[in-house]
């Protein structure tokens, strides 16, 4: 079963820069999606508070791929919307995907280790989230920043 | 934020018109005939428009909703055709209007950019054309050519809409930070002591600002205590109280301590019987009792200088 | 193999964290830290995090660990220097760490430490047990 959030304003007449790809295999690949996203988060301008939160929740996610979906891909890409900027994370594994995604979006779920804290605050940390998950399948997430 | 435009700012016309029943002109003839015998093409062709609109998000709830609401909307066009042809700001075109007013105001609502709105009408305009061409036979070159030019110049048109939108709406949101920020100012009562005068509401984004300026004030004097005053904060329901919980939180994460000031006797009633759990933060009545203990704390003591003794 | 310098100072043990720190060093961490506490009779643990830009979910419950473990093993931790920006992250990301000693600066950290201890005075060379006056 697939959430969803409000239509993002990234589907319609956005223009979008080259995709970075970051392959998590390992836990230095963690600390380079972190990186990758800070880098694409300065560039944009976005403010020190919101960058961090932005980088916590790309660690969140990068590591529920790499713990518990079996290592995955992050896909980076900077947006453009009329005069805002934002950067949109993709994150996805071919782990054994989540079974209840209502649950796992509750804070204090956890399937073993914390993976629900993660979850749930990585979605307070973002302007957009979307989750998309089929147990047998894998998992993916989508988060975006913008710049205010 | 300017105001959502209403309908008394649509001129109405209420006098007679030129297309007074039985003198309608050929346009008018065209899609009072479409409304009337192919009502089911052009609904489907204008909700299949629609659907495949980007940023659209599909699904049968979606659909369904779709198809009620555009046969809503081509009931209420019906209607004014049938009443006053063509021109928009005749009296039977109140009903139509109201209708879309209310659907563009819903959608903004909603978070759809503005360009997502617009395609609701922009292809229903589209799907009465395809309609219209395929009953004339549609191979003449010239009238695909003008189809064609129409429809980009909807695009761009659609296109200035949204950048301007989005202009408009980054000025009102920059202002809005800066009056944020101005109204959360941070005070040093003391070396080690900050003064932090709530007023107003406290609403999740002016608690990041808050933290914020508490947060970097706490390092820029070095301080060990934070004190919340909230005199001026007309109601504390769960969610201002977690907002006062998380400012707290954050201030000891930097290693100094909160404490509230200025519970009224009717916010004491409403923290007690929302059960909210305050913990170990210290509360005071008033900005002084605060003060007086955040001294204390510091090892200070406060003597009247009295020379009578 | 990496990792992050632990430094003894008579009865404290003081780690400066300066890298963005992965798992597994952040797990190794706790390790040395462990083994280091229980070797030498530590008493007080400051952990600098000054440099840190960010701190993740698994980070911080690794710095909470570290809390709770070396208090089973006698010695009070202070963790120092948390930004601002990374305080409001972790409190949105709903972990507060509430039984954490922090203090603003290492400085602050010491002097945090040597009040938890309890009056017991702690020389930076190790040397002298005296009480303060």
């Amino acid at each position: 079963m697939a959430a969803q959030s409000a239509p993002t304003a990234a589907a319609v007449d956005t223009t979008l820069s080259s995709t970075v790809t970051v392959e998590i295999r390992t836990d230095e690949d963690v600390v380079r999606v972190r990186q990758s996203v800070r880098a694409a988060a300065v560039a944009i301008g976005m403010r020190l508070v919101e960058q961090t939160k932005l980088v916590t929740a790309a660690s969140e996610l990068s590591r529920n791929a790499l713990d518990y979906g079996g290592g995955g891909k992050a896909e980076l890409q900077v947006l453009r919307h009329g005069p805002r900027c934002g950067v949109r994370l993709i994150v996805e594994d071919d782990g054994p995907g989540i079974v209840d995604v209502g649950l796992a979006l509750t804070d204090g779920y956890s399937t073993g280790g914390g993976m629900g804290l993660g979850l749930a605050g990585a979605r307070r940390l973002v302007d957009e989230f979307e989750l998309w998950s089929e147990v047998g399948v894998g998992s993916c997430v989508t988060i975006v920043g913008w710049a205010s | 934020m300017a105001r959502p435009p209403v309908l008394e700012d649509f001129p109405v016309d209420h006098g007679p018109t030129d297309n007074a029943r039985g003198t309608r002109n050929a346009g008018e003839h065209l899609v009072l005939d479409v409304l009337k015998h192919r009502h089911r093409e052009l609904l489907d062709a204008w909700v299949s428009g629609q659907e495949s609109a980007p940023g659209f998000q599909r699904s049968t709830a979606n659909n369904d909703d779709l198809v009620r609401q555009s046969s809503e909307i081509l009931g209420a066009l019906s209607v004014a055709v049938e009443a006053d042809g063509l021109a928009t700001t005749g009296a039977g075109y109140l009903e139509l209007r109201r209708l879309l007013a209310d659907l563009s105001g819903a959608q903004a609502r909603q978070g759809y950019s503005p360009s997502q709105t617009a395609t609701v009408i922009f292809s229903l305009k589209d799907a009465l054309l395809r309609v219209l061409r395929g009953e004339e036979g549609g191979d003449d070159a010239v009238e695909g050519g003008l189809y064609e030019v129409n429809r980009m110049i909807d695009a761009l048109g659609l296109v200035t809409f949204d950048s301007y939108v989005q202009s408009r709406e980054q000025v009102i949101r920059s202002q809005h930070t800066e009056l944020l920020e101005l109204s959360t100012p941070v005070v040093k009562l003391w070396d080690g002591v900050l003064a932090l005068p709530l007023v107003g509401t406290l609403d999740s984004q002016r608690t990041q600002m808050v933290m914020e300026n508490l947060l970097a004030s706490i390092v820029e004097h070095e301080a060990s205590i934070a004190i919340l005053d909230i005199t001026g904060v007309p109601t504390v329901d769960t969610l201002v109280a977690q907002h006062l919980l998380k400012t707290v939180a954050a201030t000891r994460l930097m290693g100094a301590d909160c404490i509230i000031s200025g519970i009224r006797p009717q916010i004491a009633q409403t923290i007690v019987s929302l059960g909210v759990e305050l913990g170990e933060v210290t509360t005071k009545p008033s900005m002084a009792a605060a003060l007086q203990v955040a001294l204390q704390r510091l090892g200070h003591t406060v003597q009247r200088a009295d020379s009578s003794r | 193999m990496e990792r992050i310098p632990v430094l003894k100072m008579g009865e404290l043990l003081m780690v400066t964290i300066q890298v963005d720190m992965h798992d597994r060093l952040a797990r190794t961490l706790l390790e040395d830290l462990t083994e280091a506490i229980s070797a030498h009779g530590i008493h007080g643990v400051l952990i600098d995090i000054s440099a840190l830009d960010v701190v993740d979910s698994f980070i911080g419950r690794t710095l909470s660990t570290i809390a709770s473990t070396a208090q089973v093993l006698g010695a009070e931790t202070v963790v120092t220097g948390m930004q601002p920006a990374v305080a409001i992250t972790l409190v949105e990301l709903g972990l507060s760490m509430p039984g954490i000693r922090t203090a603003l600066n290492a400085e602050r950290g010491m002097a945090a430490l040597r009040a938890a201890l309890g009056g017991r005075s702690e020389r930076a060379d190790g040397s002298g047990s005296g009480h303060d006056a």
